[in-house]
Formats: C-alpha cells, structure tokens, sequence
C-alpha cells in the first residue's frame, strides 16, 4: 500500500521539527520558530473553519485573548495551577463560542465576517477596559507555566512543547479531514444544500467546527501568555485576527500544510523586512498582495495543481 | 409511501403551487410534468423541506413530512438530486458520493480527530460501498478525479450516486435528463430503471417527453401552480387540457 500524501507530509513536518534545532544558532531563531509554532497551530484550526467549511471569523484573536488573559489573571492573580488556568481559559472559550455560533454562523458571507469582527472588537474592548483585572492597556505579567512544580523556561524546552503541540495539532486535523465528519464539513462549504439533504445537521457541524477552532485558539493564547510573560491587550485586537486569517488565506484554503506555510511566512516577514527601516508593512502588504494576485489559491494548492498538471 | 394534500405556496403575491394533491405509491415511478414556471421544482422543494408549505400537508410513509427540515427528512429515508447540480467541487468524485452516505457513519467530531479504530474500518467500507455505486451509475472510471474536472453528464450521474448512497426510500430526481443529448438520456432511462427495479421509489421531474411516457407509472400534469391533469401515460398523452397546455392552444 502507498503511502497517502498527507502522510508523507505530516512525516516531513515532524522530520523538520526534529532537526530543526539542529540549526538554530541562537535564542533568537529559537524565539522565531516557537511563534511560527504556535500560530500555524492556531492557523491549522481556523483553516478547519475558513477553508475546509467555509465559514469565515475575523474574530479569533478574541478567543486566544480569553485563553491569554485567563491564564494570565488566574494563575498570577488567583494563584491557580498553570494547567487548571489553561483549561478554565479553553471551557470558558468553548462556551462563549458555543452560545453566540448559533446565531452568528446563520448568517453568510458579509454578514458573517461582520458579525465575528464585532465579537472579536467586543472582546479586545473588554480586555482593554478591565484594568483591574487585565492591567488594561499597560499589559500585565504573567508567570511562568508550571507543572507538578516543574516549570517550561527557556527557548529549547518552550520549543519541545509547541513541536509536540504543532504535530497534535496537525495531525487530528489531517484525521478529521479523512473522516466522515471533516467530509461533512466540507460538504457544508461546497453546496450546504446538498449537505442537508444528505442528512447533514448543518447548524451543528458548523456550532462544533467554530467551537473547536476557538478552543485550539484559546489553548495556544493560554501558551504564548506563559512563554512570552507579559501580555498586552493587542493579542486579542483586530490586526492579529486578521493576520490569523491571513495566514490561512495565504498559505492556501482547505490546505492543512499550507496553513503551517501561512504562518512561516507570515511570522518571519516582518522580521525579514525590518531592514526596509519603516517601510516594511509597505513591503509586507506588497508581497501579500503579489502573492494574491500570482497565486490565488493560496501558495500550497497553487503549486500542488502546478506539479499536478505536470505530472499528467 | 407518499400523500400530498391540498398543498399551496405562495412567493409574496405569487401562487407557485396552489391546491395540488396527489399520491405516490412504493415502488412505482412518478413523473411531474408542465410548461416552464409550472411550479413543479417549487412542489420537489416542498416536499425535500427545502421550502415550508403556505397551506397543505404532506405525508411520506404516512407521517408528517411538510416543513420538516431536509436533514429530517433524509434521515426518514428520503434522497434528492438537483435541477442545477449541487457537486461539491471541492472534493473529489467518491468523496462526493461518501458524503450521501454521512447518516450511516459516525458525525462525532473528536472520533474524527483522533481516528478511531471503529470509524476507520467503517470508513474504508464506506468508500468501497461508493465505489461500487459509481460503477453502477455508471462513472466509476473517475472514482479519484476531482468534481471540478468531470463533465456535466458525468456530474448528473454522480449526484444520483451521492443520492443512492443514503439507501433512500424515496428518491425524487429534478430534471434528470437536463442538458444531455439522446445517447446519454437513454442511458439515464436505463438507469432509472435499474434504480426503481431495486425497489426505491422514484419521482421525477421531467421536460423529456420520450423519457417521461417510457418509464412512468403515473405522471402529474402542473401548469400554473395547479393540478392539470393525473393519470398513466397513455391517459395523459391523449388529454385534451394537457395538449393545449403545451402547445398554447386556447381549451
């Protein structure tokens, strides 16, 4: 039996992850990759909504926001287990995203985008003006994570995890995809009429899709909230949710794999750029809009139907 | 199998279908036939929960069926295909057809996520039993292609598969024959044929005269969102309402 290419990718991802601290000469690189970690595995989840369902948010920056801030506010202020924070930050996510999907994923397109950029504005909103609690715009300290008294500090071991966490990530995506339900999901996107008539409760495969994206949202918020230490009200703003979306748009629609690239690209850019000295989101916009333009797709569809109609 | 009773919809001021009542019977072939805007696509999304009737009732398998949703309805044993395709092209061909069969498989998300041993066997047996109906719609040749690559006949012929793929009941087919030249609408009939042979109830809505008296048991004639005429082929053929409806004649 052949191996099936999602397969082969997934053994590539994992390879590279090995060996990549091979090759990183300092703690700043290591910094890179733990951020390029973490928002390809955000980008994985929201391409499982945006792209394989075709329901878009442009409000997840508000769901990492309440896994952040909660982490946060309950471990430093509370005196909560990292762990315990964690997962109050995920079910409490679960459940705001559960209460306003049904009424949210109602609604298409336009309306749907608008609908998901007010929560997330409401959320960002609630962060910035709870400073009792948040520190408001100043930002706030956030411990280290700790857990049964061993704590995740220093670049290499903050890397392990979010490795681990990426491959997870990854894989129950490429699982789902293959499975009876990930085929639901994307019958949603390509005709929800036929979806329905197939017998496909296509309100509650979109409740539970939105849910899960938000909680892998929250849980990655909840790890750059203990990797970074500090926390401003910016991770749960406008401009990072659209760089989530971004992410996945750019590395390709319904592409597990380019998803992961989204996030390469768009997390190493800017530091790339930098030497552009104030130029660079001039650049940065320009090279979006290039890739865009050139491969509509999305980088990894584009390219696969390229090797795809050279090989026939 | 199914009753249609007294069933009207109403678009704002336009009567789509007012007053149709009619019976179809297990096993059998019914047709729905009329001029263009005579109501029959609205009455198939009338009686697929597609649209919640104004006034009326419908029965399938002697329960309730009018404004159920049509997830309900598919669960209850009933199957569609649609008068402009309804593919998704962002799949491929057999996954197309795996999706009809989405009610006999797990939904869970999280057993979907971690692949479990259960759902992968079902799900192997799933794409097999797909295969098998795409060879006997008869396009099983595309079984890895991607929906966006297939012809247009090809596309109709999928649809029918993803809609046998629910082991309906009751399949209603819209416009089955649309757009395909007489080589393929015979292979449509023939199809249709080996379809009803297998014991599923079939009702369709046809512009293909030749077709329609070849296979149908019973044919309705709507015209203007009404009951024209009811009856078998031969009867239908030599009426003079439905005569006049088609070629314009004034009754």
């Amino acid at each position: 039996m052949t191996m099936k290419p999602t397969t082969r990718g997934f053994l590539f991802l994992a390879f590279v992850l090995a060996v990549l601290p091979l090759a990183l000469p300092n703690a700043y690189y290591y910094d890179l990759a733990i951020r390029i970690a973490i928002n390809a595995s955000i980008a994985v989840g929201l391409n499982l909504l945006i792209g394989y369902t075709g329901q878009i948010s442009l409000g997840h920056a508000g769901f990492f926001g309440i896994g952040a801030y909660a982490s946060a506010i309950l471990t430093s202020r509370y005196g909560w287990p990292s762990g315990v924070a964690l997962i109050a930050g995920a079910a409490a996510t679960a459940l705001l995203a559960f209460a306003v999907a049904r009424p949210i994923l109602k609604l298409k397109g336009h309306y749907l985008a608008m609908a998901t950029l007010g929560l997330g504005i409401i959320l960002s909103m609630l962060i910035v003006n709870e400073t009792d609690f948040t520190g408001g715009p100043d930002g706030m300290p956030v411990d280290a994570f700790s857990l049964f008294g061993w704590q995740i500090t220093g670049e290499q071991t903050w890397y392990a995890v979010v490795a681990v966490m990426l491959l997870l990530v990854t894989r129950a995506a490429l699982n789902l995809i293959d499975a009876p339900a990930g085929r639901a999901l994307q019958a949603i996107h390509g005709s929800e009429i036929a979806a329905r008539v197939a017998g496909i409760d296509t309100t509650s495969f979109k409740v539970r899709v939105f849910v899960l994206s938000a909680v892998v949202a929250s849980v990655m918020g909840s790890v750059t909230a203990h990797y970074v230490g500090f926390l401003t009200p910016g991770a749960a703003g406008f401009f990072h949710s659209i760089e989530l979306v971004t992410m996945v748009v750019l590395g390709g629609m319904a592409s597990v794999f380019g998803s992961i690239l989204g996030a390469v690209v768009l997390t190493l850019l800017p530091q790339l750029l930098s030497a552009f000295e104030g130029w660079e989101t001039v650049v940065f916009g320009l090279i979006l809009m290039l890739t865009m333009i050139f491969l509509p797709r999305g980088i990894v569809p584009t390219l696969r139907l390229k090797f795809a109609g050279r090989a026939a | 199998m199914l009753q249609v009773r007294n069933l009207s919809k109403t678009f704002g001021g336009v009567k789509a279908v007012q007053d149709v009542s009619f019976t179809v019977r297990a096993g059998t072939i019914h047709a729905v036939i009329g001029p263009n805007g005579a109501g029959k696509t609205t009455l198939f999304n009338l009686i697929t929960g597609i649209y919640t009737p104004t006034s009326g009732e419908i029965l399938f398998d002697d329960a309730p069926a009018g404004g159920e949703s049509p997830d309900r309805l598919a669960r209850r044993g009933m199957s569609r295909t649609f008068q402009n395709l309804q593919v998704c092209m962002n799949m491929s061909a057999i996954e197309n057809v795996m999706v009809g069969a989405h009610l006999r498989l797990g939904s869970s998300l999280l057993a979907g996520l971690f692949r479990l041993p259960g759902l992968a066997k079902a799900d192997a047996e799933c794409r097999d039993e797909a295969a098998r109906l795409m060879d006997f719609v008869g396009v099983g040749q595309y079984r890895d292609t991607h929906a966006s690559q297939m012809s247009y006949g090809a596309l109709k012929r999928l649809e029918i598969a993803r809609a046998l793929a629910a082991k309906p009941k009751l399949l209603l087919l819209d416009e089955p024959a649309a757009g395909l030249n007489h080589t393929e609408t015979g292979e449509i009939e023939a199809l249709i044929r080996k379809i009803a042979d297998s014991g599923i109830t079939v009702v369709l809505v046809e512009h293909d005269m030749k077709l329609v008296m070849n296979l149908s048991d019973h044919i309705l004639v709507l015209d203007y969102g009404r009951k024209l005429a009811e009856g078998t082929a031969a009867e239908i053929r030599d009426n003079p309402d439905v005569i006049a409806a088609y070629l314009g004649a004034s009754a």
